[in-house]
């Protein structure tokens, strides 16, 4: 591998180290991936963009052997491979680093990196040796962290670079990073680029998935865009700009629609005043004073990074989550002494994020995950009353258009947008006046999302408020009638429905290259 | 990762031998009755009469009491360890109002009707229960840990109430007007003994619970996703609760019929059910993680543990081989039931 300190060399076509061809990935009904080609060079860092649901996930676990393709191939240095799990990866030189780090908190720098494959002597492991190798690597990536240090009680960033360091003491040639600074302060992503250049010259290929595309952009050599399970478009880095990603990640043509319009908004209907959440790591609020009020029949998003406190406002106005201060007034009246159950039956109800964790109820068919929040209005005294029941849920199915063989379905058995259409449906059937919607687009198929924007702005025209959360601009454009965008737990801004992603994003943080 | 290889390892099995499998897989517990019914009749010439059946289902309902009130805390993803020790705790409370209370301030000595004692009796279960469901429900004790503490509570108690002795005499006189509780052990309606029917009332109402219900409802949802439960408006700490405080109960049932049956409430009477009754839930096809399992799947459980180890002593096996058949049967179902239930699991 040639050696280039200077960092000149332009990226070529030439150099591939490792490929996937044609490689097609399938969950039941579900394509994850659709004969997809994917480059990795030598050397260089090959950026993969995409929006939640595109793929990008499913196409890191297939080259890292975590899963193995429904169809297609990997090529290795010009031969075919096939990896059976991810220690067969990591053996060809293959490693990933996952969003959420795969170190064990409770021991040492040392044992972390050699953890699984020790180095032995006839007096058992050889700790000098490791601690030795462990310091040579440190060295290397010119880090300043002690072997015997617990990994609890690094930084974040620090346990990043061991993560790092694990991978290049197999002698990894190819390094997959999935979101490796969404949880980074902006020095310790200095200190990881920098390590990511070093890698670089040493020959060191990186795979790179970021939600940041600024941030993307200023490591990347090559950058691959992922919509729908197909690779959209592919340049080097000189041939890009934040424009371009955007533009392939969401589509030219496809438009998801304009909000509902030519009706009047009603009374304020959710009105928030003062709402402060504490965070989850007790430090800190998650969301603090913050004031917001939404009218009958009005959709309103909410635009934010992850970590805004999106999620922190959403649950804690559903009730989940208690508030330290502040108001919740639903159509005048204080609910924030409700429990769950109390607000549905007033009228809020919450559409989770993660509908796999919080939404639907796996053991149970879909009929029944339908008519979960409505079991008080089909039972009669101390019974449940089936044919009322079968009403409700034929409704429902029919509302939200859920494709099903029918309420007794398995609910696993259900497309990924067809399980948001019940999470959906099964809180549309309690009637509420203000609907919660957190991330609901997340991971489901452009179809999909069309309608669940049609259910939606079919009951804001029936006078259904809309309170609606994404991380996605486009999102914004097509739904809201006002966009709200929440940064660091506090409103950053308010904006009209006809403004532009620019605005959006610049007032979320995110900067914009112009 | 292993999900996906093993339900598409079944999958490649072929159309008709899905059927067949899962028809067997479904109806196990059915298949496995039948199969022990056959197999010791044809063994014993003594096995399949009526008065045999009537004297197992007898010694079953014990079990099918207890293995009710655990299947309701399994569904909702919990363990209740006390049981074994709130029957043996409730027998010997039974035991003690039949002998009388003494009253010393007053120099008499109170005894109470039947019907009372019977009240009083599964009350206690019930506080039982109560105090492990607020333990699990609102002090975030796992379940495991609670009730293992009041299983070892409870059997305390009752060894303290008798000082490690046994009330014999349980048939009450009649000038003290509390006669009739070894009518509950001894006693037949149609020939069928009482504890039987105490079984079969029991059962019924809990299959009602959960089939025709909001509380079941909430139940199987919070047993299978409490988080998403709780969001749909479900009432998660309450069911918990009340799961506990109905297994407390159900095992007080059990420790009133026992006792009668026995004439004698001793303390330690129970000793290990509780592992019996998690086996009939189990081998009845309920998934110990939560949300899945029927009434009858768990009475069937109860029979078949039941009639096997009553039919190893017909034949005249020793007792010891009883133990190691048991347990390879509850093996045997825990691993259908991780073969069954893996390929359900959305991956």
């Amino acid at each position: 591998m040639s050696y280039d300190p200077a960092g000149t060399e332009q990226p070529t076509n030439d150099g591939v180290v490792f490929a996937a061809r044609n490689v097609a990935k399938s969950f039941g009904a579900v394509h994850a991936l659709k004969g997809v080609n994917f480059d990795i060079r030598a050397g260089q860092v090959t950026t993969l963009f995409g929006e939640n649901g595109a793929g990008k996930s499913t196409l890191m676990k297939i080259l890292s052997g975590v899963q193995a393709p429904t169809s297609g191939e990997l090529i290795l240095d010009g031969e075919p491979v096939q990896f059976n799990s991810t220690v067969e990866a990591r053996n060809a030189g293959i490693s990933i680093i996952h969003q959420e780090l795969s170190l064990s908190p409770n021991t040492n720098v040392r044992d972390n990196i050699f953890m699984g494959r020790e180095i032995t002597g006839p007096m058992g492991v050889n700790f000098a040796e490791e601690e030795r190798q462990t310091r040579d690597l440190m060295r290397e990536l010119e880090e300043d962290i002690d072997p015997l240090t617990k990994v609890e009680d690094l930084r974040l960033g620090q346990q990043q670079i061991v993560e790092i360091a694990r991978a290049l003491s197999v002698n990894s040639r190819i390094l997959i990073m999935d979101e490796p600074t969404s949880a980074l302060s902006a020095s310790e992503v200095d200190v990881l680029f920098k390590v990511i250049r070093d890698l670089k010259y040493r020959g060191v290929s990186i795979v790179y998935i970021s939600h940041h595309l600024e941030e993307a952009l200023t490591i990347t050599d090559h950058a691959v865009v992922l919509r729908d399970g197909v690779v959209t478009a592919k340049a080097p880095r000189p041939e890009i700009d934040l424009e371009w990603i955007v533009r392939n990640m969401v589509g030219d043509n496809f438009d998801l629609g304009t909000p509902p319009d030519g009706y009047d908004f009603g009374t304020p209907s959710l009105e928030l005043k003062g709402l402060t959440v504490p965070a989850d790591s007790g430090s800190g609020d998650a969301v603090s004073k913050l004031d917001l009020s939404a009218k009958a029949g009005e959709i309103v998003c909410i635009y934010g990074l992850m970590g805004a406190g999106r999620t922190e406002m959403m649950e804690c106005v559903a009730g989940r989550l208690k508030a330290s201060a502040g108001e919740i007034l639903l159509h005048g009246q204080d609910v924030s002494k409700l429990g769950i159950a109390e607000r549905i039956a007033a009228g809020l109800v919450l559409v989770p994020e993660d509908r796999q964790r919080d939404g639907l109820v796996q053991t149970m068919t879909v009929g029944r995950n339908l008519s979960l929040a409505s079991i008080l209005n089909f039972s009669r005294g101390f019974l449940t009353n089936s044919r009322l029941e079968a009403d409700i849920i034929d409704r429902s199915i029919k509302e939200v258009t859920v494709k099903t063989d029918g309420p007794g379905a398995a609910i696993g058995s259900l497309s990924g947008g067809n399980q948001q259409k019940v999470v959906i449906g099964k809180m549309l059937a309690t009637g509420p006046s203000v609907m919660l919607l957190d991330e609901p687009l997340r991971g489901i198929d452009v179809g999909a999302k069309a309608e669940v924007f049609r259910i939606l702005s079919d009951h804001a025209q029936k006078g259904m408020t809309v309170i609606y959360s994404t991380s996605e601009v486009g999102e914004c454009l097509a739904i809201a009638h006002r966009i709200i965008v929440m940064r660091r737990g506090r409103i950053a801004a308010e904006l009209p429905h006809d403004t532009s992603k620019e605005a959006i994003m610049a007032a979320s943080g995110e900067s914009v290259v112009a | 990762m292993s999900d996906t290889t093993n339900s598409a390892a079944t999958k490649a099995g072929g159309k008709d031998g899905i059927n067949l499998l899962r028809l067997i897989l479904e109806g196990r517990a059915f298949f496995a009755l039948i199969v022990i019914i056959i197999t010791f009749s044809i063994l014993s010439e003594n096995y399949a009469t009526v008065s045999n059946f009537l004297i197992m289902a007898n010694h079953v309902a014990i079990f099918g009491l207890l293995a009710i009130g655990m299947l309701l805390v399994i569904l909702n993803g919990g363990i209740d360890l006390s049981v074994g020790s709130v029957l043996g705790l409730t027998g010997v409370f039974a035991g003690y109002l039949m002998q009388g209370i003494e009253l010393e301030a007053l120099g008499v000595i109170l005894y109470l009707p039947v019907w009372a004692v019977v009240v009083l009796t599964i009350a206690l279960g019930a506080f039982v229960g109560l105090v492990n469901g607020v333990l699990i429900a609102y002090f975030n004790v796992p379940a495991f840990v609670a009730t293992l503490g009041s299983l070892y509570m409870t059997r305390g108690a009752a060894l303290l109430m008798t000082n490690g002795l046994t009330f014999n005499n349980l048939s009450g006189d009649p000038l003290h007007g509390n006669t009739g509780f070894d009518w509950l052990g001894f006693n037949r309606l149609g020939g069928v003994p009482i504890g039987v029917i105490v079984l079969a009332v029991v059962a019924i109402l809990a299959a009602v619970l959960l089939a025709r219900t909001a509380f079941g409802r909430w139940l199987y949802s919070s047993g299978g996703n409490e988080r998403a439960a709780e969001l749909a408006g479900v009432p998660v700490k309450f069911v918990k609760i009340v799961v506990y405080v109905l297994s407390g109960s159900c095992a007080a049932i059990a420790g009133l019929v026992l006792s009668s049956q026995l004439t004698s409430a001793g303390p330690t009477a129970g000793f290990t059910y509780e592992l019996t009754a998690i086996a009939a839930v189990v081998v009845g096809g309920a998934s110990l993680m939560g949300g899945r399992g029927t009434v009858l799947g768990t009475l069937l459980g109860a029979f078949v543990i039941g009639f096997l180890s009553d039919g190893l002593v017909i034949i005249g096996v020793s007792s010891y081989w009883q133990t190691v058949f048991t347990g390879a049967v509850i093996v045997l179902a825990v691993m259908i039931n991780s073969i069954q239930y893996r390929g359900k699991k959305k991956t």
